[in-house]
This record gives structure tokens, sequence and C-alpha cells, in this order.
């Protein structure tokens, strides 16, 4: 464990059934850090953010979260309250956008207090004007713009993200990245960011982690992977010459 | 006030009472039950389920039969005193609307997508606050389950005047006084009693549908 060390990994495993398994030996995230996880369908990606997460514990092997050990079924719930995750396909609760966006505070008990910081966020996403409309009636970008916001709307000190900009269009993709990055700068947010887009990890992240097959084949600094990677499956991946 | 407009108001007012109390307590055990089959991954339930729809079709006539006989001098609860009085006819009324409850609960909550749950414990939920969000996801069918369990108690004929025995100004209600009239000829006051039947059921429900409709704006 580094001194810095936010999220420590070691010896982990998460089997599902016979047919996949994901090994990580030794994974360091630092406090404050974007780290992206790279690497094809079905490489670990929600896997690993899931046992970062808290919602599912691993086979073997164990995680410290800020120094303490991070058991998923025995999370604290001021821990619990400190985590913030964005799924691939999300889901919104049968409310109104700005209800959606209340929801992560009122579990916290913070609802009152926090107005306008659900203002400000819904304003940045261009949400504001369908404060009231149902969730449901929502587009597929829209719908990924409110459960990022209800992520954010908390200031987790870890934000997981799953393919948050999967259903965007370039104009929200940017809108996404620079929303999550200011406040990454303003909060110190560690984020660990899974994405299929390459240019996006490379935008993004301070360092990017490559998974293949549910294995850990590098973590490095985000130029240090895109230019000079150490191993062969890398370079080949980053370069867009992996087949999957 | 005439004879027949006073008998109307009681009759019509222990209908209320009786049906009222009936569906409250059904409710208030069948909802938390409902939604723990709905959500529960437990081996034992699908013979739950099972034993719930087979509920849901029991002969109101072999309810009142049972329980008649639990309840009469002879039966095993004889000591409660019961039998032909109001406390027997909501005993088999809740008896016959538990099932629906705990039937439409279940299945409004098993239609919350199983995933739901999950990304509310990713924003930090605990299991207490997921499974009461997700109740509320499922609030349209749960207000069906209450609205089904109260259209089976206001119409429920069979029990109630096994164990009420349709004594006049005591376990008198709409619907057994309508079998009552109609069997004495007096089609005009078992055609009113019917209708009394039919705008209770009808405002009950126009009642559920407004709280619905008012929550889905407040959230």
């Amino acid at each position: 464990m580094t001194d810095d060390g936010f999220l420590d990994l070691q010896q982990l495993s998460k089997s599902h059934g016979a047919a996949f398994t994901l090994t990580i030996s030794e994974l360091t995230i630092a406090r404050g850090e974007v780290l992206a996880l790279i690497g094809p369908t079905g490489a670990g990606k929600s896997t690993l953010l899931r046992l970062l997460a808290g919602l599912d514990n691993p086979s073997s092997g164990h995680i410290r979260f800020d120094g303490n050990p991070f058991i998923g079924d025995r999370l604290t719930t001021t821990t619990r309250h400190r985590i913030a995750t964005v799924f691939q396909r999300p889901l919104l609760l049968s409310r109104s956008v700005q209800a959606n966006v209340e929801y992560p505070l009122q579990l916290r008990g913070t609802s009152g207090s926090q107005a306008d910081r659900v203002r400000k966020l819904l304003e940045r996403f261009d949400l504001w004007k369908l404060r009231d409309q149902a969730a449901g009636t929502l587009s597929g970008g829209q719908t990924h713009l409110v459960a990022l916001a209800r992520a954010l709307v908390v200031e987790p000190d870890l934000l997981l993200l799953d393919e948050p900009t999967a259903n965007l269009d370039p104009g929200n993709v940017a809108l996404v990245e620079e929303v999550v990055r200011d406040l990454q700068q303003a909060r110190g947010m560690t984020i660990v960011w899974a994405t299929h887009n390459l240019f996006q990890a490379r935008r993004v992240a301070d360092r990017v982690a490559l998974l293949l097959e549910g294995r850990l084949v590098e973590v490095g600094a985000t130029e240090k992977i895109f230019e000079t990677p150490a191993d062969p499956r890398t370079a080949d991946f980053v370069q867009g010459r992996t087949i999957y | 006030m005439s004879h027949l407009g006073l008998d109307f108001w009681r009759i019509l007012g222990l209908s209320v009472q009786v049906s009222g109390l009936a569906v409250g307590l059904s409710a208030c055990v069948g909802i938390p039950a409902g939604a723990w089959l709905g959500l529960s991954q437990s081996r034992v339930r699908p013979v739950l389920r099972a034993a719930v729809y087979t509920g849901m079709a029991l002969p109101p006539v072999v309810v009142g039969l049972l329980l008649y006989l639990l309840l009469s001098r002879s039966g095993p609860l004889a000591s409660w005193g019961w039998l032909f009085t109001p406390r027997a006819m909501i005993l088999a009324q809740f008896v016959l609307a538990l099932p629906f409850v705990v039937g439409i609960t279940m299945t409004a909550v098993a239609a919350v997508p199983r995933e739901l749950g999950l990304q509310l414990r990713g924003l930090g939920a605990s299991e207490t606050q997921v499974r009461w969000t997700i109740l509320r996801e499922a609030r349209t069918g749960v207000l069906l389950a209450v609205a089904a369990a109260l259209g089976r108690s206001l119409s429920e004929v069979g029990a109630v005047l096994i164990v009420g025995g349709n004594i006049a100004g005591h376990t008198r209600v709409l619907t057994t006084a309508i079998v009552l009239e109609t069997g004495k000829g007096e089609f005009a006051f078992a055609l009113t009693l019917g209708a009394a039947l039919l705008g209770l059921a009808l405002l009950v429900n126009v009642l559920i549908l407004r709280l619905d409709a008012v929550r889905g704006r407040h959230d």
C-alpha cells in the first residue's frame, strides 16, 4: 500500500462461474486522480467497478478504501455515502427529473440544504427546464445526463463511471467531461472511469489501466500508455490492432 | 327520517366500517408481506406464490363456513365470542382480502427491474432504503391491490352472511340486506342498496386514483 493510496487492491479476484475471472494482483488508485479503465467488452471493467462500489464482494483478495478494509456487504453508512456510481444503462425512478437528482441527497438527509446544488447541476446539464418532467419521458441521452447529475450532486469522494457517455452526442460528451472534470478539480474527487472510447480516456484521465480478458495488462500515466506502452498488448489495443 | 331511511344509513355505515377495517388490516399485513415476496430470492417463494394465488380464489362461503366452525360454541375460538358480531365479519373479509393485497403487491414489486436495487445501492442507499424506494416505485400496483381488496370486501356476501347472521341493526350490511330485500320482494329498496354499493365502490376507487395522481405529481 502506498502512502497516497486512496484505493488499494491486493490479489483481487472475482469469478462469475467457470467462464470468467477478474484477476488483479495489485492496483493502487491515488486520492484525487482520474483513472480510466479501458478494454474490450467483457474485459472485466464493470465487474471491477462493482467491486469498488461495494456492490459485490471479491472471490479472494482484498480492497482498502482510504486506509480501511472495504467489504461490500459490511460497509458503514459513512463509507457508503462517500461513493456514487453511474451505470452503463441507468435506471431512473418514476418521479420528476428534479426528484431523481434529489434522491441521493434524501438518502443522506441533506436534500433541504442542497437545493442550490441540484439547481446548478440541472442548469449545467441543460435540464432545468425539464425539472418537473417525468423521468420516464426523457430520451436516452437525457436519461444519462440525469443519472450523472444524480451521482454528482452528492459530490462523492469516489465517483465510479461505467460508460457514462455511451449514449450521448458529441456535444453532450464534451459537456459531461467538462462538468465532471470541473467538479473533480474543485472537490478533489477520485474517479474511476470505464470507457470504450480511447480518445475520451486520453482526454480525461491522469492514468489509464488496460484490462484484457479479466486481467490487468498495464497501468500507467495516460501519455505513457498511449505513446510508449510497456506491454505489446497495450500498444496493439491503443493503436486499434486488437481484434475483439 | 323514515324507518327505511334510518335502516339504509345504518346498513351503509356498517358496510363502510366492516369493509374499511378489513381492507385496512389486510393492507397493513399484506403490503409488507407482498413486498417481501416480490423481492425475495428464497427457495420457498414459488410455494408461497402458489399459496397466495390459491388464496385469491378462496370461495367466500367456504371461508365463512370454516370461520363459523372456529368461532361457534363448540369451536376452538368460541371464547372470543365473535360469532354473529361485526368482528367476525371483519375477520372473514380480512381473510378474503389479504391474498389480493399480497398477490397484487407481490406482482407489482417483482415487476420493478432487479437492476434498480443495485443502482440505488450504488447511490448510497441502505437495504431498507432500497426496499422502501422499490415499494414506492410499485405504488400504482399497491394501490390497485388495495382497490381490488376493497372490491372483494364490499361485494362479498357469503362469508359475512354465515358469520354475521344478517341481524338487523347489528350485522346487516349492504350485500346481505340486498339478499334479504330481494327475497322479500322489496325490489325498490334492494335496488337502492345496490346503487349505494356501486356508488361506494366508485367513490373509493376515484379517491385511490386521485391519491395515485397526486403522489405522482409530488414526486
